[in-house]
């Protein structure tokens, strides 16, 4: 919006307000306030997060960050391990779902026939709703073993030996948790998200793009290559930020399927743990200079996510420009 | 953490809702282990004097902080804590019930108690060092058992627990070894293994994932019917994880021998004694109000008189009548309290 309209706003508001001011003027305070609400609790969280974990940032410095140490026992505490599981198993998710999301979306609004449309579409929307914790159980009774026997004890005894590929992919145990099936299992999670807004966004693009493009001689793929993917290309990357965050977060599912295991390991098949996940584990029997560990871990991933969000924002501006 | 959060709020209120804790309630909060068994115990004691308990399974450390907080009347703990500590605020600390833990396996052809452990062999097997099932060290004193060539996946517990504690103590009093590297406590650096939060979540990974091993409470093994290993104890016996080799366990045992009798009951000699018994603990604040510290071991006072019988049949161990004799005597002479 220009300075010139926002001025003639600010006007025309001015002069409509004059005459009755009592309820005009609450509701605003009211509006406002609700406003600030949201701020004044976003700054408390992340005071109370900095004031809690202070004890931790102060005893460890900057170490804090790059240890990999977590030792109740010598109260030596280092976020390395949790950091990178996190970002390893949202990564992950990234790379799994947001291909599955677009999939889907792509074919729900221009190729499925008209019968499947609704089903399907609803079927991507109840997944929305299903409680993280049932995803965690599913996976761990379900998803798991299968895993384990389907994936994990082939791929190991192929890749055995192997340079790079038999790090990568070699499971020492292969049990089926691991940083890949967390990953995996939160792609599942973020794929109804993102399907259903890109769904959305891909169906309020106007019919008369597609049908010229159509009409000029255009496959299906260069459509939705070139007229469509451009057009939805800013909703799409906030619907991946959103799916991002949550797969940043995700607290319960993870902590089922994750493995638990404070170590770094090169294997995307052994087990790990998440920021989210070591909270969740160690928080109800922490005491003193732990509990200041967790809390710091947790301040470092408000502001991981916070730092997403910022960058998704940079993007999107970028990409609104062009 | 968000479903969990709205539905222990949830759980709140509908329980405050529901039953609204009556001034006369007694308030405890704290170890997870032995709330089955309170849970019992609040009910026939409220069936029999009419007085309620209001307990919180909020694990060993929320216990401990919030006696010290003053929150509650009662804190629960799995892990002892050290006279200093308890003389440092005031606490007074006593047993309530023992339990015992046993080794859960999911080896392919080994039935129920088919396998046999020594305490070495299991700190070995948990620092990484048998890698394999079918490993000399197993095989030797397995005879006859026909062991898998397979990789053993190890179970921890990936929460702060007090069952961890017990386990990683009696790993540490048979292992230098683990003494040295690893160490006792509620949650340590676990150099091999995946991690299942609960005793749910052990037996859960214990029974999906082939070859593998954990620890759990021996009540818990038995009502999920886990199959479970055998532990060689310091007389040098394979003694069955019973009523028997728990009380055995708790009966050579010298009470007075730690502040609060914070003892722990791992690798204690006797020929039936079962090798990793635990007692779990009540903290009482000395300058409690007098009234509720009152109400609060009158509970325990009709449990030991009343609540053996429930103990055994939820698979606790009830405490030799020689400690309940101390018990009351400390009672008496710390927080003034007689029946």
């Amino acid at each position: 919006m220009s300075t010139a309209d926002d001025a003639g706003a600010r006007m025309s508001r001015a002069q409509r307000i004059k005459p009755s001011s009592g309820s005009d003027k609450l509701f605003e305070l009211a509006s406002r306030s609700a406003a600030y609400f949201v701020l004044i609790l976003l700054a408390g969280i992340m005071i109370s997060m900095v004031i809690g974990g202070w004890p931790a940032f102060r005893e460890f410095g900057p170490g804090f960050l790059t240890s990999s140490v977590w030792d109740t026992q010598s109260e030596q505490y280092g976020a390395w391990p949790a950091i990178v599981g996190t970002l390893t198993t949202a990564l992950i998710a990234m790379v799994v779902g947001v291909p599955l999301s677009l999939g889907i979306a792509i074919f729900l609004t221009q190729l499925a026939p008209g019968w499947m449309k609704k089903p399907v579409s609803t079927a991507v929307e109840l997944l929305a709703a299903v409680p993280s914790i049932i995803y965690g159980m599913w996976g761990l009774f379900v998803f798991v073993p299968l895993f384990a026997a389907f994936v994990q004890i082939p791929v190991s005894s192929l890749t055995e030996g192997l340079p790079i590929v038999g790090t990568i992919l070699y499971a020492r145990s292969p049990s089926g948790l691991g940083i890949l099936t967390a990953g995996l299992i939160l792609a599942f999670m973020i794929v109804p998200f993102i399907a259903s807004i890109t769904r959305d966004m891909l169906e309020q693009i106007p019919t008369v793009l597609r049908e010229s493009a159509y009409g000029i001689g255009c496959t299906t793929w260069e459509v939705v290559r070139y007229v469509l993917l451009p057009q939805a290309g800013v909703s799409i990357i906030g619907a991946t930020m959103l799916g991002l965050g949550r797969a940043l977060g995700e607290t319960m599912a993870v902590t089922f399927v994750v493995g638990n295991a404070n170590r770094l390991s090169a294997s995307i098949f052994d087990p790990g743990s998440t920021i989210a996940s070591r909270v969740a584990n160690e928080f109800n029997e922490a005491l003193g200079m732990q509990m200041s560990a967790l809390i710091a871990l947790g301040c470092i991933l408000f502001f991981v996510t916070f730092a997403v969000l910022v960058c998704a924002r940079l993007l999107v501006a970028r990409v609104g420009k062009i | 953490m968000k479903p969990i959060r709205f539905f222990a709020a949830a759980a709140f209120v509908a329980a405050s809702a529901i039953a609204p804790a009556s001034a006369a309630d007694i308030t405890g909060a704290g170890a997870t282990f032995p709330f089955p068994l309170y849970s019992k115990w609040a009910e026939a004691y409220k069936a029999a004097t009419g007085n309620g308990l209001n307990y919180q399974s909020i694990g060993s450390g929320g216990g401990i902080r919030q006696i010290k907080a003053k929150t509650v009347d009662f804190g629960a703990s799995d892990m002892p804590l050290k006279g200093e500590d308890l003389s440092k605020d005031g606490l007074i600390q006593f047993p309530s019930a023992m339990g015992a833990i046993v080794p859960a396996i999911n080896v392919a052809g080994v039935e129920a108690r088919g396998l046999k452990f020594t305490g070495p062999m299991l700190a070995d097997i948990y620092l990484g060092k048998i890698t394999k099932w079918n490993d000399k060290a197993i095989a030797d004193v397995n005879p006859g058992v026909k062991l898998p060539d397979a990789t053993i996946n190890v179970v921890y517990r990936s929460d702060g627990s007090g069952t961890s504690f017990v386990w990683t103590d009696y790993l540490s009093r048979v292992s230098d070894e683990w003494k040295a590297k690893i160490g006792s406590n509620t949650s340590v650096s676990w150099p091999v293994g995946i991690g299942g939060k609960g005793n749910e979540g052990v037996s859960a990974s214990v029974k999906q994932v082939a070859n593998s091993i954990g620890y759990v409470e021996y009540a818990y093994a038995k009502q999920n019917k886990l199959s479970y290993g055998l532990i060689q104890n310091k007389d040098g016996k394979f003694p069955a994880p019973e009523d028997k080799s728990f009380q055995a366990a708790a009966a050579n045992a010298d009470w007075t021998a730690a502040p609060g009798y914070g003892i722990i009951l791992n690798n204690q000699p006797g020929a039936d004694a079962w090798p990793i018994t635990s007692a779990t603990f009540i903290l009482i604040r000395k300058d409690g109000d007098a009234a509720k510290n009152a109400a609060a071991l009158k509970f325990f006072d009709w449990a030991y008189s009343n609540g053996d019988k429930i103990a055994a049949e939820l698979e606790y161990v009830p405490l030799p009548a020689t400690v309940k004799t101390q018990i009351r005597q400390t009672w008496a002479k710390e927080l003034k309290f007689t029946n």
